[in-house]
């Protein structure tokens, strides 16, 4: 057990009874509005990606000639594992557990900065082999949907990588727990996303 | 001081899952997905669609279900994150349907 493990059964579920006309956490209640809202954001990106996908490309490559599926699996089972990280460095500030709650949140940034790595490096590779954002309208929205994601995951590294400082400068401690719970919401909202795109757009012909 | 085995029990008394708990659901999340990639491999034919949709919505209610605490925080936070889910679905059949019906 980690030294900086205290007594943690008064703040094992710091977010239950809140005074608020929900009785819920209004941060938290915020952060799923925000997460269903995404949802329509990923859909339209998805839809209309689905559609460019059935038209034959009137120059360059098509997108699913391109595809490098042992590649991506790795990428996507880097980034799943990514939401195991995360969901332990919750379960580590719960407990009190200061010095594991930034390992295991470096870890999930570190994760997740391999997940968009090799994200570029596909996309890098999709660009030698004749496919620019411009190419064609599969190529558009191969990247656009794709890209946005990227991005998505690249804001959850940087609030990751804020809350290790914080808590380095002793500033999120356990009664900061819910932070770290929202910040794991979008997290994990990042990789269900991605659980989404992996299937439609990699592995459905 | 409170151990961890003490913490975790606490946790597991309030109906929260353990580590060793989230490990073990990792631990399918990764089966599932090498069974995803299996299908690439493997000649499905006509049930290649249908069995990959199945797996995605078996991780995706998983990681939202045990990862995302939805199994055991309040219903209203699952009935705002259906109600995205279910208007994305709905943007995406209404988009299919235009196209069906008015593309040239």
């Amino acid at each position: 057990m980690s030294a900086t493990t205290v007594d943690a059964t008064s703040a094992a579920h710091p977010t239950e009874a809140h005074h608020t006309s929900t009785g819920l956490s209004n941060e938290k209640l915020g952060m799923w509005v925000f997460l269903g809202s995404e949802c329509l954001l990923f859909g339209g990106l998805i839809t209309t990606f689905l559609f460019y996908r059935e038209k034959e490309p009137l120059k360059g490559p098509a997108i699913g000639d391109l595809y490098d599926i042992p590649y991506t699996s790795v990428s996507s089972f880097v980034l799943l594992m990514s939401s195991l990280t995360m969901v332990l460095a919750v379960s580590a500030i719960k407990r009190h557990d200061q010095r594991n709650t930034r390992v295991w949140l470096f870890t999930t940034a570190l994760l997740g900065a391999s997940f968009v790595a090799g994200q570029v490096y596909e996309f890098t590779i999709f660009y030698r082999e004749g496919l620019g954002y411009t190419t064609n309208l599969q190529g558009s929205a191969f990247y656009t949907l794709t890209g946005f994601h990227g991005v998505h995951v690249s804001l959850g590294i940087v609030m990751l990588l804020s809350a290790v400082v914080l808590s380095l400068r002793g500033r999120m401690g356990p009664e900061r727990a819910e932070t770290v719970e929202i910040i794991g919401l979008y997290w994990h909202f990042v990789d269900v996303v991605w659980i989404v795109i992996f299937t439609v757009v990699y592995l459905i012909p | 001081m409170t151990t961890t085995h003490e913490v975790e029990h606490a946790d597991h008394e309030h109906g929260h899952p353990t580590d060793r708990t989230y490990i073990g659901i990792a631990l399918v999340l990764g089966l599932i997905t090498a069974a995803e990639v299996a299908t690439y491999y493997v000649d499905l034919g006509a049930l290649l669609g249908p069995v990959l949709i199945v797996m995605m919505i078996a991780k995706f209610s998983i990681v939202a279900g045990w990862f995302m605490h939805l199994r055991f925080d309040s219903n209203l936070f699952t009935r705002v994150f259906v109600s995205g889910i279910v208007l994305a679905i709905g943007v995406y059949l209404a988009a299919l349907t235009s196209f069906h019906y008015f593309s040239s």
